[in-house]
């Protein structure tokens, strides 16, 4: 007989991992919301908004690089656009915060101040249901979904890999970046979404609202690793990994690699969507810009230096380049492409597991 | 005393113009710009060469009226004086002057100028300015109260395309321009001519601006053609190199003007070499240091490469500065072919796609008719079996790395001379070379070759067409719909090797 489900699942994750989510839960659900809110802000421990929000938004980029990691760690895919399924989830999410402005705009519309400056009369076909939260999420995980397998679907199925997908998907990424700089395309052309000013009628800016958009992030990250966890140790993963290794011989075995590479590639886009509409409302703004390839690749490289293969690396390596980014942009801005650039020559030369690896070897040393 | 000069001056002027009516110049003094201009005219009409020097003072300003008062003139007045002296030009004895007349007299032609045209087009023999009279004097005689006139002038203006033409034979298809039906039908017919004829030079313009995008893209993919086929790396830091070749050539420019102003329309040419081997040593220490270490992993290298790209931008910035340089085309490079109406072939595209066939058939003698080059085809088909009947392949690998940096630097002069320069210009192009290895197949000269130009022409026609973002998506469509038909690109690797 099967296991159940329920209890693959919970047996997937070993049990020091359930310990740190655990640990990781109390940390971002009570400490760190109290700490904000409870503590008055001259006190030495009070955590200030700007470290709610970094770390909201280092959580949503650690979803997309554990994302990342599932297809090019597990699966081999490497993705140079996955930046576009986190910016599709960012503006459908966006499109609901924009009608949550509702007259409160610089024009006193009821359509968002972008589409008025443009002299539309009336919202696009497309912008139908967007003044429903449920809609806009929904829109969120579904349309970077269904985009990633649409085309997922014909790359696959003519068997595309290695170097050319990732230009394809490169190329990609780029063409939608100009189609959203068109003011025509209906998202506001160059600057995108921004002032945005409620969330289902509460305030956005309110610190109640950043710790629960804080919190969802953690909750989020969490859930991605446990179903992460579970899939790369199911069949499914199993026949993955195999695809990754040998896709011949695979299909040999009479695995269709067409379908799992399609599930996988389709999920790993779903969670970035999803990623995306938190992401958004944390950081206030969403723009085309999100979609360029170097943001693309700078995902990649989240995940080459944590350790790919693994699923807590990724979430460490966009720890670690998200938090130089932010030190770098302040102190030394000449340096950080500098920076970054030896990131990315120094982990492919001398780290390709990535930080992971490193505690591996390190483990390993000690056991002998 | 002055007043003696004043006579004096008179009298002169008044001799200079013995021939022309002194009535008429004494209303070029008149209050009413209108009645200077008829004066003009009428001057202009005697097609005298004692008119010609009446008006030639008149627009320099040194013709003072009869009676001894000031002539005013204004822009409007200026404007007229300048056709009237075209206009007798057209008599002049030297055909290069009639020919420049005739030029100046395409525009703004009015119904004024008609009898001095007909007379002038009666006396020319040139072929080449008779034609130019006859657009001329069609265009006068549109405004002629004769409908006789009207329609003659308005059938010659179909042989005469120009977007000049068009605008003036569309109010002629209405009724409230041309209350003639006749004449209306026939402006409607040469207006048909007209847009077609147009139609035919904008479409050669696009496909001329189609080839010349499509010989830069075409430099910048032959060097990754060369690299992916050797090594199966995709560099990343290509646009870069690209970068740097246009950069050298902004430095040759800059030594030039300081030390040679004299042959400074020579940097271009002086700017090839040095482009080319700045960036081939470029391409040769990322090779050595960083490339080399990364065989057989190309989804890394990939990576790598992107890092070393984020570091060369960087560097051109902190040594060149952020905001794009300025270059400025030599004085042979500037200007244009006029090969017929709305067709204009500028020098600097002309000279680009030249040295890209130049570049193209230097390549390909050096892969098909030296060692180096036939070392270069067998590491590419074979890497073991060429190691083994004694090819260096690793001395290959960094040569042939040097040779695609170094064709990248030739693509970077060439750039240099029709888009702007600046540390991110190689960003824009990488993602189009990408698409060029990948329609072409790899390691194929022929695939890039046919891949940048039919990109390049396709680009431009729907760019014309849709506007240059749909031309973007439809592109990347197109060749995702083409890699479905054809994995491998137009020109497919074969044999065993192909899956491994």
């Amino acid at each position: 007989m099967r296991t159940p489900l329920t209890i693959r699942f919970l047996q997937a994750t070993p049990k020091s991992g359930w310990v740190t989510l655990a640990a990781f839960a109390v940390l971002t659900f009570i400490i760190l919301p109290l700490l904000h809110l409870a503590v008055p802000s001259e006190s030495p421990f009070h955590v200030s908004t700007y470290v709610i929000t970094l770390a909201g938004k280092i959580m949503c980029y650690a979803i997309v690089a554990v994302a990342m990691d599932l297809i090019w760690g597990y699966a081999g895919i490497l993705s140079l656009g996955h930046g576009l399924f986190f910016a599709l989830g960012g503006y459908a999410f966006g499109m609901y915060l924009m009608r949550q402005i509702g007259r409160d705009g610089s024009y006193q519309s009821d359509l968002p101040d972008f589409m008025v400056f443009l002299d539309w009369k009336e919202l696009p076909w497309y912008w139908a249901g967007s003044d429903s939260f449920l809609w806009a999420l929904l829109l969120a995980i579904a349309l970077p979904g269904l985009v990633a397998f649409v085309f997922g679907f014909f790359a696959f199925r003519s068997r595309i890999k290695g170097v050319y997908f990732s230009i394809i998907t490169q190329a990609l990424t780029f063409a939608a970046m100009l189609l959203f700089f068109r003011n025509e395309t209906g998202f506001g052309g160059n600057n995108g979404f921004t002032d945005f000013k409620r969330i289902l009628g509460y305030s956005i800016t309110s610190p109640e609202m950043r710790v629960i958009l804080f919190a969802l992030s953690a909750a989020l990250l969490m859930a991605t690793l446990l179903l992460g966890r579970y899939l790369v140790v199911s069949k499914f993963g199993r026949v993955l990994a195999a695809i990754r290794d040998a896709e011949s011989r695979t299909m040999f075995l009479g695995y269709n690699p067409l379908w799992y590479k399609l599930g996988i590639w389709t999920f790993s886009a779903m969670l970035c969507g999803l990623a995306g509409a938190l992401y958004v409302p944390q950081v206030g703004i969403i723009n085309p810009g999100e979609m360029s390839p170097a943001n693309s690749i700078e995902i990649a490289i989240w995940a080459a230096v944590g350790g790919r293969g693994t699923l807590i690396g990724p979430v460490i390596g966009a720890a670690i380049v998200n938090l130089s980014k932010s030190f770098f942009t302040q102190t030394f801005p000449d340096y950080w492409l500098f920076f970054l650039g030896a990131l990315f020559v120094a982990v492919t030369l001398w780290l390709p597991e990535g930080v992971a690896g490193l505690w591996k070897r390190w483990q390993a040393r000690r056991a002998a | 005393m002055r007043l003696l000069l004043l006579t004096l001056f008179c009298w002169l002027s008044f001799s200079a113009s013995a021939a022309v009516d002194p009535a008429l110049v004494q209303q070029l003094a008149a209050e009413e710009s209108d009645d200077k201009i008829a004066a003009i005219q009428a001057i202009a009409a005697t097609a005298d060469p004692e008119a010609a020097k009446l008006l030639q003072s008149l627009a320099d300003g040194t013709l003072t009226a009869p009676d001894g008062s000031e002539i005013m003139l204004n822009n409007r007045i200026r404007g007229e004086l300048a056709n009237a002296l075209a206009g007798l030009r057209l008599f002049d004895a030297d055909r290069a002057v009639r020919l420049a007349a005739a030029r100046e007299l395409q525009t703004n032609v009015g119904i004024e100028l008609a009898p001095l045209l007909a007379k002038a087009l009666d006396k020319e023999t040139d072929v080449q300015i008779k034609a130019l009279l006859a657009t001329a004097h069609a265009q006068a005689n549109l405004a002629s109260p004769d409908i006789a006139a009207r329609l003659a002038a308005v059938k010659s203006l179909a042989d005469a395309p120009s977007p000049n033409t068009r605008n003036l034979l569309l109010p002629l298809t209405k009724v409230d321009g041309e209350p003639d039906a006749g004449v209306r039908a026939a402006a409607k017919a040469s207006l048909t001519a007209v847009e077609r004829r147009l139609a035919i030079g904008e479409t050669l313009g696009s496909v001329f601006t189609g080839l010349s995008l499509g010989s830069i893209l075409l430099l910048a993919a032959l060097g990754l053609a060369i690299t992916y086929g050797v090594m199966g790396v995709i560099n990343m830091a290509h646009g870069e190199l690209l970068m740097i070749g246009a950069y050298a050539t902004y430095a040759v420019q800059g030594l030039f003007r300081n030390y040679l102003p004299a042959y400074v329309d020579a940097y271009v040419v002086a700017a090839i070499p040095v482009a080319f081997f700045a960036a081939a040593a470029v391409g040769i220490l990322l090779e050595r240091t960083v490339i080399r270490h990364l065989y057989g992993r190309p989804l890394e290298t990939l990576l790598a490469t992107w890092g070393l790209s984020l570091i060369l931008i960087q560097a051109a910035r902190v040594l060149f500065g952020a905001q794009n340089v300025e270059l400025a085309n030599p004085e042979w490079m500037s200007g244009g072919v006029t090969l017929m109406a709305g067709l204009v072939l500028p020098w600097n595209r002309i000279v680009i796609i030249g040295f890209s066939l130049l570049v193209l058939l230097l390549v390909w003698l050096l892969m098909n008719r030296t060692r180096l080059g036939m070392f270069v085809r067998a590491v590419t088909q074979n890497r073991p079996m060429a190691g083994c009947v004694g090819v260096h392949t690793a001395k290959i690998d960094t040569l042939a790395f040097g040779l695609g940096a170094g064709i990248a630097g030739l693509g970077g002069v060439a750039l240099s001379q029709i888009a702007n320069v600046g540390p991110d210009m190689g960003q824009g192009y990488i993602v189009d070379s990408f698409m060029v290895v990948v329609l072409g197949g790899v390691g194929q000269l022929a695939g890039a070759v046919w891949a940048a130009l039919g990109l390049g022409i396709f680009t431009k026609f729907l760019e014309g067409w849709a506007g240059a973002v749909i031309a973007k998506i439809v592109v990347l469509v197109f060749i995702i719909v083409f890699i479905q038909k054809r994995p491998q690109g137009l020109f497919a690797l074969k044999g065993r090797f192909v899956e491994s």
